[in-house]
């Protein structure tokens, strides 16, 4: 199961769609909305894709695992919308033959799945702010890294009605 | 005439999930110089983002046709590990 969802991620039923009987590790990734970042106190995060593009993305991060690691099955959800503190985001879920492959697996799917997949958050501060997180650079730009990770981090000085950049696809 | 897909900071510093730009661009390399002047303001997450062509990284040496599908990819929402 590789896929976006705009309801709460049942990584209970996630974990169980991996396990095979000639896989004796499961390994389960969960991302979930943090309360600080830094100082500041983050009340919601607002999740978007590219939809398309972001589940094939997903597909061939998957591939790529299973070509490296002898991973049985691998299942892959992000959220959507808006999360409040606590929430999943993101699960990953790996079974293999043995755990330390299956640590390894779903570590390089999570990392991968944090740089390369079109998923953008807004953070929504205690203060009523907002800021899109844009770390560093793209890999596919053609910058180099910048060496303050937290340079493009811009505070808008408040909260933004952004009911008016209706996505047309 | 060419569209591009705009999505987060880049939507919303440009007003519009998409932008025209009314020139023919022939590849992904113009496709950064057209719209970085077209968008003065997305200039910097222009540089620091990836282009996709019909939902794939592109290069910029990527030639560009009249019906594919562009989008502007700001760097995702990462994370340390």
């Amino acid at each position: 199961m590789i896929r976006l969802t705009h309801e709460a991620i049942d990584y209970t039923a996630l974990t169980e769609s991996v396990r095979r009987p000639g896989c004796g590790a499961v390994v389960l990734f969960l991302g979930t909305v943090r309360d600080l970042t830094g100082e500041t106190v983050t009340v919601a995060l607002d999740y978007e894709a590219y939809p398309p593009m972001a589940e094939r993305v997903m597909h061939q991060i998957a591939e790529q695992t299973q070509a490296r690691w002898p991973v049985a099955a691998l299942a892959m959800v992000h959220r959507l919308g808006r999360l409040e503190v606590g929430e999943v985001s993101v699960a990953v879920a790996v079974a293999c033959p043995h755990r330390a492959e299956a640590f390894a697996a779903c570590q390089f799917a999570i990392d991968q799945l944090k740089q390369l997949v079109p998923i953008w958050k807004r953070e929504n501060f205690a203060d009523g702010s907002t800021a899109w997180v844009h770390p560093n650079v793209h890999p596919g730009s053609t910058q180099q890294e910048p060496t303050d990770q937290h340079a493009h981090q811009e505070r808008e000085g408040q909260a933004q009605d952004d009911g008016h950049a209706h996505d047309r696809r | 005439m060419v569209q591009v897909k705009l999505f987060a900071q880049a939507r919303d510093l440009a007003g519009s999930a998409e932008v025209t730009l009314p020139q023919v661009v022939a590849t992904v390399a113009q496709l950064r110089r057209e719209l970085t002047q077209r968008l003065p303001a997305l200039a910097s997450l222009v540089a620091r983002s990836a282009i996709a062509v019909n939902g794939v990284y592109a290069t910029d040496d990527t030639p560009l046709g009249p019906d594919d599908e562009l989008a502007l990819i700001p760097p995702v929402s990462g994370g340390q590990r």
